[in-house]
């Protein structure tokens, strides 16, 4: 991070300061599950865009959570749930920091990336897309930002357009522009690919569609372990991530949204918390964020994800794209010099997720064989099926690279797939 | 620790490759479609009927080695099977591969018992059951495409 280290207090553990350079076997250490044997062999971990591992820091805050402060938040007069309430609201805080945005009302916690593209589909899609509009995706969306979106059009009697992707994985802005117009009511784009990892345009195509006052989500589970994300440099009007990805517990995320659009959105899910007042004639409102959080939440998982974005603090941000720009760089250079493999997704700007095919040899085996070596790998259509058509195949073998997989596990990697070959010469 | 060779032994690498009644059946009077959402592979298995018997049967599709291997061995073990006997070479199959081959049982399974090492991989128990699934399907004449999902 370029910024100055969160100084958070409440339920997160010291701040234990910002490291000068990036050092990766340290960085192993802080990672106890990635020292094991897995058949027999060191585990290669190389499946984070999947989910990511998580420090030590972030396994001791939820263990301190459960075991000191449990308690329910924002409504509680004493001390436990003071103290929840504080941790809780702190984690928002360090997640607004990390993604630049404003204040930590527009931040919503909610279960993950899917359950934050859902909440703006059935909220703000519901009360402005009508028959006969458009909702621009890509063709490289993950399912979740594809079936929310297919879901309100079916219900609004809206269309689904689709923005192409060229050969070497990368989105064709002109025949976005085509594709803007009158009846475009919203774009939902991801910020980078799960299959490809490239890092789309984000910045121009919002702007395109601000030209046409078109609100932009971007789907950034991807994006925001490995990029340098700024949703007021961006100009989004929606951002949606995970904690799971992002080195954090599962089942929690966050929806960032501009406080004008969430004021003016219903709320998602009516309950607690989400409330100012209740009675049966009339219910008032909760203001932001709480509007957007009916019942108790995923309080430990809330700031579990709180201490998993200070761990990142103490890095600088160029330091960890350095190290996984090289990694990607000498991963691509010695997967393609295995015989009979082909990268799918080769743009230019791209996060360390390398997806191949082998010739002759499906995905599926070759998963099959990494894993008796100790490396974990991903290996199907990963939630794209429609890209998985683009590109003419019916699934992928994906490596993908976190901040704490080193040059040493690329080449567990070929060795590896030099061990498929084997078995299928 | 399973051992690579156990589950990809020669015979089902060189089914595998080169798989045999691997075509569309112009004669068929029964077939089905089966899919494996967890790795894309996609089949489509095709039945000659004559009274109870399986005069013919043939497969097409895409899938891993296990899958199309299992497919290719299955449509050379069904020709001239009755549905019961087909339905229970696919029992005895099912419990080779799931690991609860009885200690005699693999004798009546001929080849097919090349599949015994699935039972140490149990994630690709659903790749070499898969054509069988879509035969179950196809003697029944079910419309919707079988999902091992």
């Amino acid at each position: 991070m370029t910024t100055a280290a969160n100084v958070v207090t409440g339920g997160f553990p010291p701040v234990t300061g910002r490291r000068s350079t990036f050092d990766v076997e340290r960085v192993r250490r802080d990672f106890v599950i990635l020292h094991q044997k897995v058949n027999g062999k060191p585990l290669v971990y190389l499946d984070n865009a999947a989910t990511s591992q998580k420090p030590e820091s972030v396994l001791r805050t939820i263990d301190k959570y459960y075991r000191e402060y449990n308690s329910n938040i924002h409504r509680g007069v004493h001390y436990l749930s003071e103290r929840a309430t504080q941790a809780y609201e702190q984690a928002r805080q360090a997640a607004q920091r990390f993604i630049g945005a404003g204040d930590p009302s527009e931040m919503v916690f909610v279960r993950g990336t899917t359950e934050a593209i859902n909440l703006v589909a059935q909220t703000y899609g519901r009360r402005h897309v009508g028959a006969g509009d458009e909702i621009i995706i890509s063709a490289m969306e993950h399912h979740s930002n594809i079936v929310p979106w297919q879901m309100l059009c079916e219900e609004k009697g809206a269309r689904l357009r689709v923005i192409p992707v060229n050969d070497q994985g990368e989105l064709l802005l002109e025949e976005y522009e085509k594709l803007l117009g009158p009846r475009t009511k919203f774009v939902a784009v991801a910020h980078v690919s799960n299959v490809l990892g490239t890092i789309n345009p984000v910045r121009q195509i919002i702007e395109l569609a601000h030209r046409r006052g078109v609100p932009v989500l971007l789907d950034g589970a991807q994006a925001a372990p490995h990029v340098k994300v700024d949703v007021r440099a961006l100009d989004c009007d929606f951002y949606a991530f995970s904690s799971h990805k992002l080195y954090g517990p599962t089942g929690v995320g966050v929806l960032y949204g501009k406080s004008k659009l969430l004021e003016a959105m219903p709320p998602y899910q009516g309950g607690g918390d989400m409330i100012s007042s209740v009675t049966f004639e009339k219910t008032i409102y909760n203001k932001l964020p709480h509007k957007f959080e009916a019942g108790t939440p995923n309080i430990a998982g809330a700031i579990g994800l709180g201490s998993a974005i200070q761990y990142l603090n103490q890095f600088d941000w160029e330091q960890v794209e350095a190290h996984e720009r090289d990694v990607l760089a000498y991963a691509t250079e010695r997967v393609l010099s295995v015989p009979g493999v082909r990268l799918i997704g080769t743009a230019r700007e791209k996060t360390a997720v390398l997806s191949f095919v082998i010739e002759g040899i499906h995905p599926h085996d070759v998963g099959t064989i990494l894993d008796q070596e100790g490396i974990a790998i991903r290996t199907g259509h990963h939630c794209a099926q429609p890209l998985m058509e683009r590109f003419g195949i019916p699934a992928t073998a994906r490596a993908s690279f976190g901040l704490y997989n080193t040059r040493a596990d690329v080449d567990a990697l070929v060795a590896g797939l030099h061990k498929v070959l084997e078995v299928f010469q | 620790m399973a051992d690579l060779r156990d589950l990809y032994q020669e015979i089902i690498l060189e089914h595998s490759k080169q798989p045999r009644n691997y075509r569309a059946l112009p004669a068929a009077n029964h077939k089905a479609e089966g899919y494996n959402p967890l790795c894309g592979d996609h089949f489509t298995v095709y039945l000659n009927l004559e009274g109870d018997t399986i005069r013919d049967v043939s497969f097409e599709g895409s899938g891993c080695a296990i899958s199309k291997a299992s497919a290719s061995m299955m449509t050379q073990a069904l020709k001239g099977k009755s549905r019961a006997e087909a339905e229970k070479l696919f029992e005895k199959f099912h419990r080779l591969v799931t690991g609860h081959a009885e200690a005699n049982g693999t004798e009546a399974l001929g080849k097919l018992a090349a599949f015994s090492g699935v039972s140490e991989f149990p994630v690709r128990v659903k790749c070499a059951t898969l054509a069988w699934h879509t035969l179950q399907a196809a003697l029944k004449d079910q419309q919707e495409p079988v999902s091992t999902e």
